[in-house]
């Protein structure tokens, strides 16, 4: 905008632009705003970097790096942290150092680490390894279904029955996901009535909460609100949760969306995230896939919602990361952050 | 007016296993008081005007000097994806922005589709002259919020700068020219930092009394959030009717689509976006600038919101102005349509 000098560059690390301008760090912080009170006080971020997004990532990622990762992560105030993937190998080879990683982690008490079984085999070697939380992963789409775990709808939900009651033997919190909640890569549209349907299966199966994912991220707010204001019919908007994908930019304006208090009904205050916006999306090669944890935390933090996560060391985490991984963050606001070239 | 709720209790959380689960979760409380404005889903414009500013804007931060006739081009296949107004380019002096030196070719090289309109910026009287002998019928004025930041951008305070103005639109109102205001900073200043709504409001309506039919609001190094967005709408909104503004919001910080998502719902109806993201952020290197038209597009009919554009025609737009600069697109719909 305007006519602009070409000599005007601004050499900007993190460090010298929170010299040179305090305001920013005011920002960066958790800023109260006036007008809070349209949103939730408070956001639970859910950080899925460490399995969702290192799962769809290319690059082969070394046990050492993995747990550094997460190490990192737990520093930053994010009160959960999707550790790994109990997942066979043969179809995952990312997640093959599953045990290694869950027992090599720091644990901090303040902290969940749920991590993800596909069925009871996997559920077993997660409490062998450990785990205190898992994540079992439906969808709203007969297609997806069979496509990506090999089973009807109707079929994975048997499965999760098994995992989710031997999980509530044992006192494990089971988290559902939904993938597709806003539209099917071999579907296309998928009617909000379906999603609530299977959303409704899961929290009533006995998932404490449920991630309604927008797979594809072809999602719009007005498709997020429609789909939303239906599934709260049939679940409480406190057990649910938004993963709101990239891929066609929406991401943002989707969890705002699904954030905003209407006069008519609650927002949803749990998101998931992923650092650096690791993980592409495995159906348009190079699109972008998950929203950057960094970039969410801006936006919630300049609406006045609070976190409890501290931005700056979120970044540190993603530079680690992205430079284990040899690739740029896909977070906007680590790289307005600037780095000289 | 917005709805107004009191979270009053934070409510720990009792999972579906029977047990207290930990008490981070959501502050599910009870709204103490709800005042229903016109809030609910905020109604959102049944029609939005977007303003591609992509040629001007956008090749103006771009490094690589492109030639004229790739510049008509763009803005010819612009004119066929159905937008309805197109900024060509700028009449500033070739010294200080040597991108748009070829102002008068443009002007005249292009083929203007009727009922779009092709404003172009004219930072003086001279500029102005010139750029209505060169056959423009739009001109665009370009303010700031912040006064460190029209020092250093065109040398001078906002009040001479304003002074300026006021030859140009004179000027325009005895040519029958409509003058479009632009004001810059409005959500922070990369030299300033916080910029006051009502210093905003206040030179918003400064060019708005001296005759520019439309506000351009420009969030300049992208650091607003929709918090921001909406105090400062709020107060300038009360000085200059928000059916004569528009945003321009920049993606450095990825926060553009909220961004408008939240003005639309304060009634704003006009969007400035920048074919496949165009023009970086000069104050952060490597940073995003303009937001994507593409991807404001998407958005808007996803919402249902006429704009009476073709958002193939504007990724092939895209697609050839990216060729030509030998650069990847910044817009996110374009880059997952590609499918290899």
């Amino acid at each position: 905008m305007g006519n602009v000098p070409a000599t005007v560059k601004h050499c900007l690390s993190y460090e010298q632009l929170v010299q040179d301008f305090p305001w920013l760090a005011h920002w960066l912080q958790e800023e109260k705003h006036a007008l809070t009170h349209e949103y939730p006080e408070y956001v639970k971020i859910v950080e899925v970097g460490p399995r969702d997004g290192l799962q769809n990532e290319k690059e082969m990622v070394p046990t050492g790096v993995k747990i550094r990762l997460i190490d990192m992560l737990s520093e930053t105030g994010l009160p959960v942290i999707e550790a790994t993937s109990f997942v066979s190998s043969k179809w995952v080879p990312q997640m093959a150092d599953h045990t290694e990683v869950l027992q090599g982690i720091q644990k901090h008490s303040h902290v969940r680490y749920p991590v993800l079984t596909p069925n009871m085999h996997g559920f077993k070697d997660a409490v062998a390894a450990g785990a205190t939380e898992v994540a079992v992963f439906g969808s709203a789409s007969e297609t997806f279904s069979l496509k990506n775990i090999n089973c009807s709808i109707d079929e994975s939900m048997l499965r999760f029955q098994e995992i989710i009651c031997s999980a509530k033997q044992q006192q494990i919190p089971v988290r559902g996901y939904v993938s597709c909640a806003l539209g099917c890569p071999y579907e296309g549209h998928l009617e909000p009535t379906k999603v609530a349907e299977v959303v409704k299966r899961l929290y009533e199966l006995g998932c404490y909460e449920v991630s309604l994912g927008d797979t594809i991220g072809v999602g719009t707010p007005g498709s997020m609100a429609k789909m939303l204001h239906t599934v709260m019919k049939e679940v409480p908007h406190s057990a649910l949760a938004v993963h709101c994908h990239d891929t066609h930019g929406q991401a943002l304006a989707n969890i705002l969306t699904a954030l905003q208090v209407t006069a008519l009904e609650m927002g949803i205050c749990v998101v998931d995230s992923s650092v650096a916006g690791l993980g592409g999306c495995p159906y348009a090669h190079g699109a972008s896939g998950n929203v950057s944890t960094e970039d969410v935390l801006y936006m919630l933090h300049g609406i006045g919602v609070r976190t409890g996560v501290d931005l700056s060391k979120v970044i540190l985490a993603g530079d680690f990361i992205c430079e284990a991984l040899n690739r740029k963050t896909n977070s906007k606001v680590a790289q307005a952050r600037g780095e000289c070239w | 007016m917005a709805a107004v709720i009191r979270f009053v209790h934070r409510s720990t959380f009792s999972c579906r296993m029977g047990h207290q689960c930990l008490s981070s979760s959501c502050s599910a409380a009870v709204p103490k008081s709800v005042q229903v404005g016109s809030s609910a889903w905020k109604a959102l414009p049944e029609r939005v005007k977007i303003v591609e500013v992509g040629p001007r804007d956008g090749l103006q931060n771009e490094k690589t000097v492109v030639p004229t006739e790739v510049k008509i081009h763009l803005i010819d296949m612009l004119s066929e994806a159905g937008l309805p107004v197109i900024e060509a380019t700028s009449f500033v002096s070739p010294k200080w922005v040597p991108q748009m030196a070829d102002q008068v070719e443009v002007m005249k090289g292009i083929r203007r589709r009727p009922g779009v309109a092709y404003p172009v910026l004219t930072p003086n009287l001279k500029g102005f002259q010139e750029a209505v002998k060169a056959g423009a019928a739009e001109v665009a004025i370009f303010g700031a919020a912040s006064e460190l930041f029209s020092k250093k951008n065109i040398n001078c305070s906002v009040e001479e700068s304003l002074q300026r103005f006021e030859e140009v639109t004179k000027a325009a109102k005895e040519a029958g020219v409509p003058v479009r205001g632009y004001v810059s900073c409005v959500l922070g200043c990369p030299y300033e930092g916080k910029v006051s709504p009502d210093k905003v409001a206040q030179v918003a309506k400064r060019l708005y009394s001296m005759g520019c039919y439309e506000i351009s609001l420009g969030d300049t190094t992208g650091v607003g959030t929709p918090g921001g967005m909406t105090e400062m709408l709020e107060v300038v909104s009360r000085e200059v009717p928000v059916t004569a503004l528009a945003v321009h919001c920049h993606d450095t910080y990825g926060q553009a689509l909220a961004n408008i998502l939240i003005a639309l719902q304060m009634g704003v109806s006009v969007v400035d976006s920048s074919v496949a993201g165009l023009g970086g952020c000069p104050y952060a290197q490597g940073a995003s600038g303009n937001v994507a038209t593409e991807d404001v597009v998407y958005m808007l009919h996803g919402l249902g919101i006429q704009t009476g554009v073709d958002l193939t025609k504007v990724m092939d737009a895209g697609a050839f102005i990216c060729r030509s600069l030998n650069r990847k697109t910044s817009s996110k719909v374009a880059q997952a349509s590609c499918k290899l």
